[in-house]
């Protein structure tokens, strides 16, 4: 076969006629391509500095003459070679890898999430803005809703003829030559694109929650054409620390440590600010009832997926690539090109149309069978379903594995084995798969990590279902990381500081199992050879 | 297989050899009593019969979902609940509506363009840091090869919002690369390339032989020409395997993409065609079929050029881990 005679191709040096002393017409290739490849860094520097610049971004810009003069320094110097391999891709995992991670893991010991998302600050804008209410006397507005860079803003005008433009943080006014004003409303105002009724309406929700600040209050929308300065009911006093209700006279109190303010029953206000909770998020996984029980369920189903998952693919991949490995058997090579047929297909949309397979009233697996089972609605099918799914998706690329360590296995082992006089299956047993599984460890290892976190693999197929009816929180089939992903983004409001600590206990799991299981396999190899 | 074991013993040629297999087997079954009075069949099954069974079986498996999308794809009702897994009817409708209604075009070319250029560089990358790593040593070696293993085993997606936050900021400045454009996202995908690449490469690396370097150094090459006209050509199936692995993954990544691109015209194939069948799955069934069958297109493609390739490439790093 092609693979064989390919393998035998990397061992043998070269031809000498590659290693005699490189042309001087080579290095100065070198020297050019480099030249080139520094000078097309230095002209992105440029580029991308004028923007930071015109934003006054000074620190961005800081990081920018760093990592150019970092690039420069290590390229340019005759030593640092090691550095010269390192930094190109050093430099991507550092910034779109290692910052988003850390930030993520650092929000582990705050409460951000819905509700919890800024300041102290923007908290009591937002409640006032929140409660603002029409009064008599409220200045009346003509509206008219624009964009500036794809943020909205209002474009006011009042009966006195003034022209003013408000944005969350606040109101200015405009030059009345820059505007043109008809019907009481703005029409028109050069940097601003003002929206037709239609378009607005399209971003009502954002038109509706959008409220201007001003000294005593807020400006908000009433409809798309109107707006009024309205008197904040519920005002901020720095004296208690607390919410007042100006006329009800209801008190919500600070609580600093939970950044909510509180009333004297319990009662939250739904906007509060971002704190650093320390450790807590950690400690109600392991002590909240609510979160450990189904954590450990999740866990434990979560461990035996990956594992069956991989035993299953491996075992099925092995198979294959054994009943392959005999020149006797015809029309290998189109046994094998369908064989791994599944793996070329995108598994994206394989998930999804194995899902349609398992519909219970129109899927073809119940067709085929006529069977009027519903696959996806009962927690052990649905669980052994994900799981054929799995392996459907992942065994060609073990039987690709196999069919390769099986051919690098020496063929003297085997025939002493079978002079010693061991059956078949004792030859396997005792001399294939021992050696197999010495080269195979590592890549049947890390096929469990990615397994474990297989978050398409849920997602796109039971999205964790079926779901108990007293508990939505987390089905039969959830995996840590959908769960995580639920508990992040779900419905129920996203809660991004807890899921950031549960996704470094998934984090701490997956790395504790590797790294043991890495260290049996370093054992067995020294055991082997 | 007689191919290595004849280079490996000259003196077993190639027919010796099949000879050999099969009359070692034929002694085996005829020294034991018990297999004596089997037949002819039953003997011929062990030896072949349930290789032949087990492949069909496997192919069976294989085909089953695969030819259910094609049935699908040509169902010229294009519903879910019309389908059966042979098809009824025969029509290009579903893929001519594809092209029509949807921007099945651009989400075809973002795919490949983003997996394509992903795969390509972040093979180069993590090639360049696999050769520091396995032929250069510095302070920091171990390390670095340590941190890049924990790092990639932090699922990426999780920094999801910190992501969007980041390309959020990143757009203001340079409209070019923020959220909901394909440069932002193929950057954003380089970012694990050395994490995942790296280790396997340095396997593959390791086994090859340092000699040649060393001749290479005495023959007063500097470590770019090592780098570039010794190693590199040896390694290009371990490049090949790793790009094509990197190309499938990249295709079939949907969490980032979906949160990512949202205009028509910037999605790629996993994003539209997931939009597709979002909201009507039973009705555009017939359409996501047909648009799959066109997307595994580039990897069967890929598959066929470098099948010599793909089994060693896979294992010969695996083996050194």
């Amino acid at each position: 076969m092609a693979v064989e005679r390919n393998g035998a191709e990397v061992t043998p040096p070269r031809p000498a006629a590659d290693r005699t002393p490189p042309p001087p017409g080579a290095r100065l290739a070198g020297q050019a391509g480099k030249t080139l490849l520094l000078g097309l860094v230095a002209a992105l520097a440029v580029w991308g500095a004028f923007p930071l610049v015109s934003a006054h971004a000074w620190p961005a810009l800081g990081a920018l003459a760093v990592v150019t003069a970092l690039i420069f320094s290590v390229y340019l110097s005759k030593r640092r070679i090691p550095l010269k391999y390192l930094l190109p891709g050093t430099l991507l995992l550092i910034a779109f890898q290692v910052i988003p991670v850390v930030y993520t893991a650092s929000t582990a010991l705050t409460n951000f999430g819905d509700g919890h998302r800024g300041s102290k600050q923007d908290a009591v804008v937002a409640i006032q803005g929140a409660s603002v209410r029409q009064v008599p006397g409220s200045t009346e507005y003509g509206l008219t809703v624009a964009t500036r860079g794809g943020t909205l803003v209002f474009l006011l005008a009042d009966p006195s003829g003034g022209t003013f433009v408000g944005d969350a943080k606040g109101l200015r006014s405009l030059d009345p030559s820059s505007v043109t004003v008809s019907g009481g409303r703005i029409t028109s105002a050069s940097g601003y694109s003002v929206l037709n009724l239609g378009e607005a309406n399209a971003r009502g929700a954002e038109v509706t929650a959008l409220s201007v600040p001003t000294p005593d209050g807020a400006i908000r929308a009433n409809g798309l054409t109107r707006a009024f300065d309205g008197k904040a009911s519920q005002a901020y006093d720095a004296g208690c620390d607390c919410v007042r209700d100006t006329s009800t006279g209801h008190v919500w109190r600070a609580d600093n440590a939970n950044g909510s303010f509180v009333d004297s029953d319990g009662q939250k206000l739904p906007q509060g600010w971002r704190v650093n909770v320390g450790l807590r998020n950690f400690g109600r996984v392991l002590t909240d009832s609510r979160i450990s029980g189904p954590f450990l369920r999740t866990l434990v189903w979560n461990m035996a997926f990956a594992v069956l998952t991989v035993l299953a693919q491996f075992a099925l991949g092995l198979l294959c690539a054994l009943a392959m490995h005999s020149p006797r058997v015809r029309g290998r090579s189109v046994y094998r090109a369908l064989m791994v047929l599944p793996y070329a297909m995108p598994s994206f949309a394989m998930l999804l149309v194995w899902t349609d397979m398992f519909n219970q009233d129109f899927g073809l697996i119940n067709k085929l069978f006529s069977l009027n089972v519903d696959w996806l609605g009962q927690p052990w099918t649905a669980r052994a379903a994900v799981i054929l799914v799995q392996l459907w998706l992942g065994y060609p690329y073990m039987f690709l594995v196999s069919t390769g360590a099986l051919q690098a296995i020496p063929k003297d082992l085997q025939e002493a084995a079978e002079v010693d006089g061991a059956s078949a299956w004792g030859r396997f047993r005792q001399v294939t798969l021992p050696l197999l599984l010495v080269a195979l460890s590592p890549l049947l290892i890390s096929s469990f990590a990615y397994n474990f976190n297989n978050f398409n693999a849920i997602r796109l197929t039971t999205e964790g279902g079926p779901f108990p009816p007293t508990d939505s929180s987390v089905g039969a089939t959830d995996l840590l990381i959908t769960y995580t992903y639920r508990v992040a983004f779900g419905g129920q409001g996203a809660q991004f500081g807890f899921a950031a600590a549960l996704s470094l206990y998934i984090f701490a799991i997956v790395a504790i199992i590797s790294a043991i299981s890495f260290r049996r396999t370093r054992r067995q190899e020294e055991v082997y050879s | 297989m007689s191919e290595r074991a004849g280079a490996a013993a000259p003196g077993l040629s190639r027919p010796a050899d099949e000879v050999g297999v099969s009359g070692r087997r034929g002694k085996a079954s005829s020294s034991a009593p018990r297999e004596r009075a089997n037949h002819g069949l039953v003997r011929s099954f062990r030896r072949v019969g349930w290789r032949h069974l087990v492949g069909v079986l496997a192919v069976v498996f294989s085909l089953v979902p695969i030819v259910f999308v094609v049935s699908a794809a040509v169902n010229p009702v294009g519903s879910l609940s019309s389908t059966q897994l042979y098809p009824t009817g025969a029509g290009l409708g579903n893929f001519t509506d594809l092209l029509r209604t949807t921007a099945f075009g651009h989400w075809y070319l973002n795919s490949v363009l983003i997996a394509g250029l992903s795969a390509f560089s972040g093979v180069f990358v993590s090639m360049l840091a696999a050769f520091a790593f396995s032929r250069l040593r510095f302070t920091g070696r171990r390390v670095g090869l340590i941190a890049l293993l924990l790092i990639q085993m932090f699922p990426q997606f999780l920094a999801v919002v910190a992501i969007y936050l980041m390309f959020g900021r990143i757009g203001d400045f340079y409209p070019a690369l923020g959220l909901n454009t394909q440069l932002g996202l193929l950057l954003l995908y380089l970012g694990p390339a050395l994490g995942v690449n790296t280790w396997l490469m340095k396997g593959f690396l390791d086994t090859v032989p340092r000699e040649l370097d060393e001749s290479a150094v005495i023959d007063g090459a500097t470590h770019a020409q090592i780098f570039f006209r010794i190693i590199l050509p040896l390694v290009t199936p371990m490049l090949a395997v790793t790009g094509l692995l990197g190309f499938i993954f990249t295709i079939n990544e949907f969490l980032l993409a979906n949160t990512f691109l949202t205009t028509p015209e910037t999605k790629t194939l996993a994003v539209g065609l997931y939009g597709l069948i979002a909201g009507q799955r039973n009705a555009n069934f017939g359409m996501f079929c047909a648009g799959s069958l066109l997307t595994a297109v580039p990897t069967v493609v890929l598959f066929q050029f470098l099948q010599r390739y793909i089994v060693s490439g896979l294992t010969s790093g695996a083996v050194k881990g």
